[in-house]
């Protein structure tokens, strides 16, 4: 596996030369040439890094970052083939193979189509200008001469007189320059002399075009990073500390003698039971006796943590947004509205949990891994073996989805420090209970709005503070092996970032300030409650208290939630959305609770939230049932209002912000981590209950505004961090009471709803 | 070790494992599928999901021994790109999965469904739909093509 398949196909028959001369490109064809052997971690400044036009005239895209499931691979390929004139069908790509792609920073931030396609368009360009060109010269006629559909260069006087790319330049490399931006990651962008299409000029962007990894994935026949198999290769499980701070003390390796093939690996807290058979693995490490020893570790319990947040000394404070003079606002103030908001420790709880396998022999190392950011895994991996990142290939294979930092990538860390130990591949495959207990967890925080009122009811002041654990107490990718549980198993210090975010909104009160203070982690190292990023990092958690605010300061001053916010925001794409969720939803003002008893004997409500993102805003409505004798709240229809500017594949898109709205309500209604003072008690679905089908909206509507001057800017999240806020706006809505604490467990509703008063806000 | 016989999507096979092994690790391992998936082990999320004798089956949980002599089915012999199921089908009409991980669970199970209960209605088929997982949120989608399928099975 350690040859490049891409130098496979590039054969060594000729390169095409290109000689700039007089600010006039011109180009000749140098049969026989060799083309140069390809670096094995390619080069961005190397139009071959991006793009490769095949023998057969096919177009592989290398593109360094990963489809998840959200339809990227198609919407990189409209980009690609619109650019270079060739049929969206010749055209695939290659994803996340850190000896193939260049770093884009794997999946992140949204960014796959804003960022991610940006080189990717460019470099399309680039290769369509030089390869007219080098027809020009071919057919002797001027580029202003020329034609392409697909693929085929024709003299447009003369459509008879033709070239395909294939004849072009099929089989062998570009050897032409491209200006790199010397960014890494999602900013990695190059520029050839090529001006990319304008809009006008676009056919296949804009369509919904199917997904083409589809049939493999609905037949059962194309392999996940679960499937990947290795001749050779081990099975390992991994033990974990079952209570906090645990370190391994000794370890009963005649417990495991009914399986005498199957090993225990062992340095410092690093434990595995390794055997060449799957079940033989999952058998001996569910056998495998450990004594622990505790270092005193207590946490707070998912009961007293938001208390715990409260008392606990801030490690850092920062005011990104400060306007005005907010502290004499209070000062002066006829009224102050304020509530506190409390947000739990959520799960990526993946669907499957992570796997990896990695193969290091002879100072190499090849690692398959679901990682979301490959090339991160390439560096940890090699930081961790003592190996150059030139000597580790990460290849990313299709996963259970991922949605920021979760476990996958500790797996595949542990995969190559355990087969760097055996001298032999290794396959990981964490079973449920480490993937639930033990990955990276959404942090949890407290939220406190305040406002400040004059005597006729405007809002002078706005204080909104975050307090809580830090978003990168693990960073959001493995390219320091600190910041997995291998480094940290093995003695690393943890690598904790301080960090966390504020809301996304554009409100004109004259005197605003958004703030966040983060606490020190519940366990500084090798945690099972450490904390990084989940979907739309912070978004969910921030607004679910931020948007809420917004809507008591509307009810308290008398005002409808959507005018409120119609009135007060000041980005003109802010207040399209809104008015067009609105619309959507049929919205009739309210300036006080609606909520009636139906004849089904529930409560029902509707709520509106928005936020920005990056350069996305979305604005939502949910209508929710609350049903009083059993606390169960239920959201039958949701409306979307979404703007991420050029809408590149609409049904994609759609398809998207669903998948958004639906993990939104599962982590506003269910989703929290259970532990107690050294025990994590979420290790399964039954434990860790997400939604459901029969939880599933009747329908949810999305209204997609698509501005005609704004470049693509992102969908992956951007919805999922105002769904909760709607949610709990509706709840008060159908019940008049505020429910200020995530998830909405039925419980929790019937506590609510019981409370005499009206758990009001002013003081 | 046991010797155990059976059906696996049409064609007779005989595997020598411990009786007590999951017919899920047997499916991957010794038969070599690419499905079904190891969501759980515990019988909650559907990942594993295939057919015994028709009737929906968590393969993470039943032990290979309890296949004798029985018919197995995978995602992979309900339908072929050629001869789709008309679930399979409408999976791919309606664009569904994302991940696609969870796909065996919602498929297979909803064949079985549809196959017991054709005019399954709304709240019928979200009740046979319990348990099931799908981390994507794709949920909207699926019902979608369940009933896609279901027009086109009944027509």
């Amino acid at each position: 596996m350690s040859s490049l398949s891409r130098r496979g196909f590039l054969q060594a028959s000729g390169a095409l030369v290109v000689v700039v001369a007089a600010g006039q490109a011109s180009i000749a064809a140098a049969p026989g040439a060799a083309v140069a052997d390809l670096p094995a971690v390619p080069d961005p400044t190397q139009l071959d890094a991006w793009l490769a036009i095949l023998p057969d005239g096919s177009v592989q895209a290398f593109f360094g970052k990963i489809d998840m499931g959200h339809g990227l691979e198609v919407a990189i390929a409209q980009i690609v083939a619109e650019e270079l004139d060739v049929a969206l069908a010749s055209v695939t790509l290659v994803m996340g193979d850190s000896a193939r792609t260049c770093n884009q920073g794997g999946a992140s931030g949204s960014y796959g189509v804003s960022h991610g396609g940006r080189p990717l368009r460019n470099a399309a360009a680039e290769a369509r200008r030089v390869l007219l060109a080098a027809a020009a010269v071919q057919l002797q006629v001027p580029v202003t001469e020329l034609t392409v559909r697909d693929g085929v260069v024709s003299v447009t006087a003369q459509p008879a007189r033709q070239l395909s790319y294939a004849q072009l330049i099929g089989g062998r490399s570009f050897n032409t320059r491209v200006e790199w931006n010397k960014a890494v990651g999602n900013l990695m962008d190059v520029k050839g002399q090529a001006t990319p299409k304008s809009r006008d000029q676009y056919t296949l962007v804009g369509q919904s075009l199917q997904r083409r990894d589809l049939q493999g994935k609905v037949f059962g026949t194309r392999p996940f990073i679960t499937d990947v198999k290795v001749e050779g290769m081990w099975h390992a499980r991994m033990i974990r500390p079952p209570h906090a701070g645990g370190h391994v003390q000794s370890i009963d390796t005649a417990s495991i003698a009914a399986w005498p093939q199957a090993q225990v690996v062992h340095q410092q807290d690093m434990l595995a039971v390794v055997a060449p058979g799957e079940w033989m693995a999952v058998q001996a490490a569910r056998a495998l006796q450990v004594q622990w020893s505790a270092d005193g570790t207590r946490w707070p319990g998912h009961d007293g943590l938001h208390a715990a947040l409260r008392a606990a000394p801030v490690l850092r404070r920062e005011e990104p947004l400060r306007r005005g003079d907010v502290d004499a606002a209070f000062a002066g103030a006829a009224r102050i509205i304020e509530a506190e908001y409390e947000w739990p420790l959520q799960s990526h709880a993946s669907m499957g949990p992570g796997c990896a396998i990695a193969d290091v022999r002879d100072g190499r190392a090849t690692i398959w891994t679901g990682s979301q950011k490959p090339h991160s895994v390439r560096d940890g991996a090699a930081k961790l073996l003592g190996l150059a990142p030139e000597a580790v290939r990460s290849i990313w294979v299709m996963a259970p989805g991922s949605y920021g930092r979760n476990d996958a990538g500790d797996a595949a860390l542990d995969a190559a420090w355990l087969s760097q130990r055996l001298g032999k591949p290794v396959r990981v495959q964490y079973m449920r209970h480490d993937a639930t207990a033990w990955d990276p967890k959404g942090p949890a925080c407290v939220h406190r709005g305040r406002a400040a009122l004059d005597a006729a009811g405007k809002v002078l002041a706005l204080d909104f503070t975050t307090r809580g654990l830090s978003r990168v107490d693990a960073q959001f990718h493995e390219a320091d092996p600190r910041d997995t549980l291998a480094g940290q198993a093995l003695g690393m210090p943890s690598n904790a970032d301080l960090g966390l975010g504020i809301p996304g909104e554009s409100y004109d009160f004259a005197a605003k300030r958004l703030a966040w203070e983060v606490v020190a982690p519940l366990q500084a190292r090798y945690s099972p409650l450490r904390t990084s990023h989940l979907r739309d990092p912070l978004g969910p958690e921030v607004h679910f208290g931020s948007e809420q605010f917004i809507d008591e300061l509307a009810v308290a001053t008398g005002h409808d939630p959507v005018a409120f916010r119609l009135q007060h925001v000041t980005a003109v794409r802010d207040k399209a959305v809104i008015e067009a969720v609105a619309k959507a939803a049929g919205w009739q003002p309210r300036s006080t609770p609606r909520g009636r008893k139906g004849r089904d004997g529930l409560l029902r409500g509707w709520g509106i939230a928005y936020a920005q993102r990056n350069d996305t805003v979305v604005a939502v409505i949910a209508e929710v049932t609350v049903d009083p004798a059993t606390g169960r709240v239920r959201v039958p229809h949701v409306s979307v209002a979404h703007d991420c500017g050029l809408v590149v594949n609409p049904q994609g898109l759609r398809q998207t912000i669903e998948g958004n709205v639906l993990h939104g309500l599962s982590r506003v209604l269910f989703e929290q981590v259970q532990f107690d003072s050294e025990t994590v008690h979420s290790v399964d679905w039954a434990s860790y209950p997400i939604l459901e089908m029969a939880d599933a909206p009747q329908h949810i509507e999305v209204v997609m505004i698509d501005p005609t001057a704004a470049a693509p800017s992102g969908a992956g999240e951007p919805t999922i961090r105002s769904v909760p806020a709607a949610v709990a706006n509706a709840f008060f809505d159908a019940t008049g009471k505020r429910l200020r604490r995530a998830p909405f467990t039925p419980e929790r509703v019937k506590n609510t709803l019981a409370q005499r008063s009206s758990n009001r806000n002013t003081r | 070790m046991s010797t155990v016989k059976f059906v696996l999507d049409g064609q007779p096979v005989s595997v020598d494992v411990p009786a007590d092994t999951p017919l899920l690790y047997v499916l991957r391992n010794e038969l070599g599928l690419a499905n079904p998936h190891f969501g759980c082990g515990l019988a909650q999320c559907g990942a594993c999901t295939v057919h015994l004798d028709g009737a929906a089956l968590r393969s993470c949980v039943a032990p290979v021994s309890a296949c004798e002599g029985h018919r197995i089915t995978t995602l992979q012999g309900l339908g072929t790109p050629e001869h789709p199921h008309p679930l399979q089908q409408a999976w791919v009409d309606e664009q569904v999965p994302q991940c696609g991980y969870c796909i065996n669970g919602w498929i297979m199970t909803a064949a079985a469904l549809l196959a017991s209960t054709p005019r399954a209605t709304d709240a019928q088929l979200r009740e046979g739909l319990a348990g099931l997982k799908c981390r994507c949120g794709t949920h909207l989608s699926i019902l979608r093509a369940i009933k896609r399928a279901q027009a086109r099975m009944l027509a």
